[in-house]
Formats: C-alpha cells, structure tokens, sequence
C-alpha cells in the first residue's frame, strides 16, 4: 500500500512536471533571441540593433532594491568596462513593476544609476514584456548573446561569478569566462549556472 | 514544543548539531545556526515518516516576509500530525546579527531557523531542486521518499492543500 501510494505520488510529481515543462520557459543556451525596444533612463528608446559595432552583448536582469543585485552592481561596472572595448557591452533591464516595487520607479533607476555611475544603459521593461521572451527569473540573473550571421544567439544564462557576498573570494567568474571563450573563439565551458535572487516583482 | 524538542533531538542522534532544546525559547540570548549545504542537506533528506516544509527566505524578500506566517501558522497547526517547518534564511552572513537574528526576535518566530552561509550556489542550487532558478520565495515539501519543489509564494489556504497529500 505504501509503494503504490508513493508510486502515485512519484507519477504525478512526473505529470505535473512534464505539463511545467511544456510552458514558455524563455530562452535556453543555443536560442536566438528576438531584438527589443526599451527605454532608457536618459529617455531614449534603446535596440541591441543600435550597437553596430558589438559583437554581443551582457544582459543583465537587475534592479535597485534586490540585495543581491546591489551587491553585484559594482562587478556590472566592471564588466562594462572590460568588455565593452572588445565588443560586449553590458546592457542592464529593470524588470520589476514599481506598482509591486516602488523603489524600482524609473525616476529611482535615474537616481540609482546617477549614484553608481553606470556607465551601460539602463533600460525600462515598461509592461513586463521582454524578461518573460527571456525567461529571467530573478534579479540578477545575466544572459550572454553573440551577433551570429543568422541573429543573435544566447550563449550563457546564469550567474555572475560564484560569490554574491564577497568579490574578493570569487573562484570562478562564470560571465567572464563565457565572454573570453566567445572573444577567442572556443566553446564556452559553463554555459548554464544557477544563483540566488529576488523574485521578479510582478 | 514538545514535538520540536524531539525534532532536535533527532537531528543530534545523525551527529548534524547537538541538541539544545532551551535555544528557541529563550529570547535573550538568541542563536540562529549558520550552516553550510552540507549541513542543510541533511536536513532535506530525514527519512524518518515526518513531513518537512523547507522555506527558503530572507528578511529583505518581501514576498518571503509576506508569506512568513503563513509557515508559522502551519508549524502550529500541524505539529501534531507529524510535520515540522524550517526556516532557511539566505540573508548576507554579515546581516546575522545586525538583521536577522533581530527580526527573528521581534516577529517570536516559532519555526526552526537556519542560516545558510553557502556561496557556491550554483553547486548547491540544483541539489535543492532541478527546478529552482534561484529565485526566493522558494519552498520545499518532503516525506521521506515523496518531495515537492515550489518556487512560488503561499497563501496559506495554497500552503495546506499542497501539504495534505503528504500526510494521507
């Protein structure tokens, strides 16, 4: 009796996640991705289509009010400038709703933005329309797309680097690596990585 | 109480922590243990007929304040039907003192609360669910054999309909 009630219960665990599986997930590593149109805090609607010259790009889904983004706003910066000379901007969404959020309004990302001194766009996801085609989840969570002849594919989903509370203590800095490897032309070891965040606010 | 005491003390018998029944109780000199996924691992898997709920939150995460009564409240409801909820919290390690064990204090959380002080998430993560992208709230159910990941927020009327197929 205690077999076939666990038996029902691992059967329906099964069920349940094949019918999960079958939603909209959002992007996975080998996808193309569609372009977008957001705002950005200077007020200009900003596409990956207007960097000409990039030969990617660093997504990253984050926010002013996530403890785990705030920690990694300053390792954002520096991405930004390592690679955006080689071709990898970084490119930063905002996609809570500030009904659920006040403290993501797009009058605080201006002042949040102006207090780091970002130094990438900071872009708006008015209507929460594009994290879901990406299928971001939480703040930070980063995506690595590559300018392919057929578009732009996804090559990493993830995390950062494998220390949230402490940069000087990170081993592994899984976005960078991903970003050399496309820079050199090898295949990127880690292309999928999981981290701790705060929810999207919907 | 008396059913928490014993949980602890089942934890001790596996050489996890040592038991300290008077921890909980006594608001002055309040601990939160700290501990690695080691640890917390095997406190996901006590294959011992009682239901978990494992709550992973932080003090920061609105929904996962939110919903903090929720687990609270089931705690109480059905301590006598064998289940027991944990609280694991992923605040910064530096916040222990200075913010969670605080507002352990000021809401009287009955609950058992960890501290997980793990940065290699990305090792840990997939253990605690294939499912889970990272994001918190995020919940687990087990009995022994039988387990349910959620990465989602409750209310508690949601909370108890996914606990009653764990105690038929």
């Amino acid at each position: 009796m205690k077999i076939h009630s666990t038996l029902i219960a691992v059967i329906s665990v099964l069920a349940l996640s094949a019918f999960t599986n079958d939603l909209d997930k959002g992007y996975q590593v080998g996808d193309h991705a569609e372009d977008f149109s957001l705002m950005n805090i200077d007020g200009k609607m900003v596409s990956l289509s207007d960097f000409e010259a990039a030969k990617g790009f660093i997504i990253t889904f984050t926010c002013n009010t996530c403890p785990y983004a705030v920690a990694y706003e300053d390792r954002i910066i520096a991405l930004d400038q390592k690679y955006k000379g080689k071709g990898y901007p970084v490119i930063a969404i905002n996609p809570n709703n500030p009904k659920a959020k006040p403290g993501d309004s797009f009058e605080a990302m201006k002042t949040r933005a102006a207090e780091k001194g970002f130094t990438f766009p900071y872009l708006f996801d008015d209507g929460q329309k594009v994290y879901p085609r990406f299928g971001a989840t939480r703040t930070p969570h980063m995506y690595i797309l590559q300018k392919t002849e057929d578009g732009l594919q996804v090559k990493y989903i993830g995390a950062i680097d494998d220390n949230y509370g402490d940069a000087d203590a990170v081993e592994t800095r899984y976005v960078e690596d991903a970003v050399d490897a496309l820079l050199d032309g090898r295949p990127i070891e880690v292309a999928n990585t999981k981290a701790i965040g705060c929810s999207i606010k919907v | 109480m008396a059913c928490k005491e014993a949980s602890r003390g089942a934890i001790a018998e596996e050489g996890v922590v040592a038991a300290n029944p008077g921890e909980a109780s006594s608001d002055a000199d309040l601990k939160v243990r700290s501990v690695d996924f080691k640890v917390l691992e095997s406190m996901l898997h006590q294959d011992n007929g009682k239901t978990y709920v494992v709550n992973f939150w932080a003090t920061w995460c609105a929904p996962c304040v939110k919903e903090l009564p929720h687990f609270e409240k089931l705690n109480e409801q059905y301590a006598h039907q064998n289940v027991e909820v944990i609280l694991v919290s992923l605040d910064f390690p530096k916040m222990l003192e200075s913010q969670l064990i605080p507002f352990v204090k000021k809401r009287n959380l009955r609950s058992e609360v960890i501290h997980l002080n793990d940065p290699k998430q990305n090792t840990w993560i997939p253990k605690v669910s294939q499912d889970w992208s990272g994001a918190i709230p995020a919940t687990v159910i087990y009995k022994d054999g039988q387990r349910k990941f959620y990465e989602r927020s409750f209310t508690y009327n949601e909370l108890e309909n996914e606990l009653k197929p764990f105690l038929q």
